[in-house]
């Protein structure tokens, strides 16, 4: 499970002190990690920030290596090359500037508009050119600090308005990195700004570490920083947790709706305590809207769970919910249940319950969930958000319908049940699907797929977007991506092919699916198109390679299922299979594919 | 505060930011016979030192002690 001196709330002061033991015991822990190579250009010392930063990654299932600027260097790497990090070859560049390097483009008193204006068009103009340099040159995901405040306002109040206020112009260089965050893909930002206020700036600032060791911040400030920037990275490399499985009786409304009675609990804005657990339901209400999948994990009668659910001043509804488990069952074997009725790892699980018993019995038994230390309602919220589970750094329009999707699933295994005939059921979804090579607006939730998926995934190779495009378009590729319709709705963009073209052989880099259209021919319409596109390109032969992980055993036979005939098998199980493409018929019968009807 | 004891706290802070239970400091113990001792461990032990004795070190004593002795007298004459 996470490591709880690792999550909100932490102690600074300690983790710089622990950080070797703890550094010590995570690498122990015999996690399996991705390994990540993570660029940090920095405007200030970077040392303990790269520490801090390796902690929170390797609590979160990524092992970094580290390339750092010499000090304060950022911008001669970024601009003029530097071998050694070329030969780094970065998967997300970081760019560590913060205030401290804007003191040469503040603007003095004595000078016109047009000059501030012109002193503010240089500075931001010169964190673009480095951006679009780095792109060009390292082709990876850009993460920029923007600017938290300055230390002391010459203006006073009116340092936040007046064109010669620093306020002023470090409101505008965010505003300006916000804007190109907007338009440009595979650029994100670290919010400095909100992390140092909630940190509290004047604990932020502290003069004396930069002028002794050259640090942007506070000492105890480092792993607040290096923590929002785990967040962004972990997330970037499909690290996210996806659902946040909740209890009810003091969770989402106070008291015990058994003992109590619906009457009886307090939800709604008729107490202060009421009032607080309406604003926590509004807050896990909105988390559907990004894209997190909500489940009940209660001890109680369903039929108490389901009338608190539905108390006439509260938010949450019970169809907000995936899966409402109420019973007496051990909340850890309840969240394994639910999580298996998903089709989800339970490591993408948060689990939220005030209750300290349950948290450390779910702690102590479910690996990989995340259990936030909720104590006072009025700090649920805080604990939540600031632990940042579910960090958005690419949204899909997939995101904002995962919750309708995940039911309307509920929905099939119901009109499954009766059916005696599993072709007859398949054919009365009356399916639809587009398999086609990657066009621009999906490269994100490709890329997302790619980092996400673990069960249905031969390889599990995780992309970067600039990966994809890059796949898509050398034309030593055939990428393929399926999107899936049937009766009861869109299923998004559910599969993606990669294989390699070299001479007769197309191998297959990546081969995966979502867990979700399980059991839909899909892939069979997948490998049919595929072979298609082969045949077209001059293949004769399509190689397929199986490399085993903790997580994809379902796959361990696919190609064999396909009609693949294994050419080889290593110690650890990797298994390379082969078809020919010339004697393939089609499998897919049910599901009409590129049809072009809606 | 005893110099037995302000040793005492220091070697328990020492051990826990170098990681290594076997080191005991004396007043003569400088960066050099600390492997991990480098200057940017400095800047945590300083820190965590700071913190076990509840005092800040001024920045001209940061950058001008030579040895742990001098460090132990500047806690002597400032801890609570």
């Amino acid at each position: 499970m996470p490591h709880p001196s690792l999550s909100y709330p932490f102690d600074g002061k300690e983790l710089l002190e622990n950080k070797k033991s703890l550094r010590r015991e995570l690498l122990a822990n015999g996690e399996k990690r991705i390994p990540k190579r993570i660029a940090v250009l920095g405007g200030s010392t970077t040392n303990d920030f790269c520490k801090m930063l390796e902690l929170f990654l390797l609590d979160q299932g990524i092992e970094p290596t580290f390339y750092q600027s010499e000090y304060a260097q950022f911008w001669q790497d970024a601009m003029f090359g530097n071998p050694t990090l070329d030969e780094f070859h970065p998967d997300v560049i970081y760019i560590h500037t913060s205030f401290r390097n804007l003191q040469n483009d503040l603007p003095e008193m004595d000078w016109t508009e047009d000059a501030v204006e012109q002193s503010f068009r240089d500075a931001y103009g010169r964190y673009e050119t480095m951006w679009k340099r780095l792109r060009e040159v390292y082709r990876c995901p850009i993460l920029q600090n923007n600017f938290e405040f300055p230390p002391y306002r010459l203006l006073g109040n009116r340092d936040c308005w007046d064109p010669h206020g620093a306020v002023r112009f470090v409101n505008r260089m965010n505003d300006a990195f916000a804007a190109y965050a907007a338009r440009e893909e595979s650029f994100y930002l670290c919010d400095l700004q909100y992390v140092s206020a909630c940190f509290g700036l004047d604990r932020w600032l502290d003069d004396e570490v930069w002028y002794l060791y050259k640090y942007a911040c506070a000492l105890e400030a480092i792993p607040h920083w290096a923590f929002n920037v785990a967040r962004v990275v972990k997330s970037l490399f499909g690290r996210n947790k996806k659902a946040l499985a909740l209890d009810l009786d003091n969770t989402l409304w106070g008291g015990v709706v058994g003992d109590d009675g619906v009457e009886g609990i307090e939800i709604g804005e008729e107490t202060a305590t009421a009032e607080c657990f309406r604003a926590f339901q509004t807050y896990v209400k909105k988390q559907k809207s990004i894209g997190v999948m909500l489940t009940v994990a209660s001890k109680n009668d369903l039929q108490n769970a389901l009338d608190g659910l539905n108390h006439p001043d509260g938010v949450l509804r019970p169809d907000d919910f995936i899966v409402i488990k109420a019973d007496w069952e051990n909340k850890d074997r309840n969240l394994l249940l639910t999580a298996s009725q998903m089709d989800l790892g339970v490591d993408s699980f948060v689990f939220a319950d005030d209750n300290p018993t349950e948290r450390a019995l779910v702690a102590a038994n479910v690996p990989g969930v995340a259990v936030p230390k909720l104590t006072d309602p009025s700090s649920y919220i805080r604990t939540l958000d600031r632990n940042g589970y579910f960090e958005v750094t690419v949204f899909s329009a997939d995101d904002a319908k995962r919750s309708e999707m995940y039911r309307a699933n509920a929905e099939r295994a119901e009109l499954a049940a009766t059916f005696g005939d599993y072709t007859e059921y398949l054919k009365s979804l009356d399916m639809r699907a587009d398999i086609l090579p990657f066009p621009e607006v999906y490269l994100a939730r490709i890329t997302q797929l790619t980092n996400k998926s673990n069960q249905f995934n031969l390889t599990t190779r995780r992309y970067t977007e600039e990966e994809i495009r890059a796949s898509a378009s050398d034309g030593r590729h055939i990428c393929l991506y399926g999107k899936l319709w049937d009766r009861f709705g869109d299923n998004g963009v559910v599969s993606v092919v990669i294989g390699r073209l070299e001479g007769e052989e197309l191998h297959m880099e990546l081969w995966l699916m979502s867990c979700r259209v399980l059991k839909k021919d899909m892939e069979f319409a997948m490998l049919d198109t595929l072979v298609e596109e082969a045949k077209q390109k001059g293949v004769r032969r399509i190689v397929g390679y199986y490399f085993p992980t903790a997580k994809n055993g379902m796959v361990k036979d696919l190609y064999g299922r396909f009609g693949f005939t294994k050419r080889s098998e290593d110690e650890a199980g990797n298994t390379v299979w082969e078809l020919s493409t010339e004697s393939y018929r089609p499998q897919n019968h049910v599901i009409r594919v590129n049809s072009n009807e809606s | 505060m005893t110099e037995t004891e302000i040793f005492t706290r220091l070697n328990r802070v020492f051990r826990k930011v170098f990681d290594d239970p076997s080191i005991t400091v004396t007043r003569k113990t400088t960066a050099k016979d600390i492997e991990d001792w480098d200057s940017l461990e400095h800047i945590t032990l300083i820190g965590a030192v700071e913190r076990e004795f509840r005092m800040r070190f001024t920045m001209k004593e940061v950058s001008s002690m030579k040895n742990v002795g001098e460090m132990a007298d500047i806690i002597a004459s400032r801890a609570k």
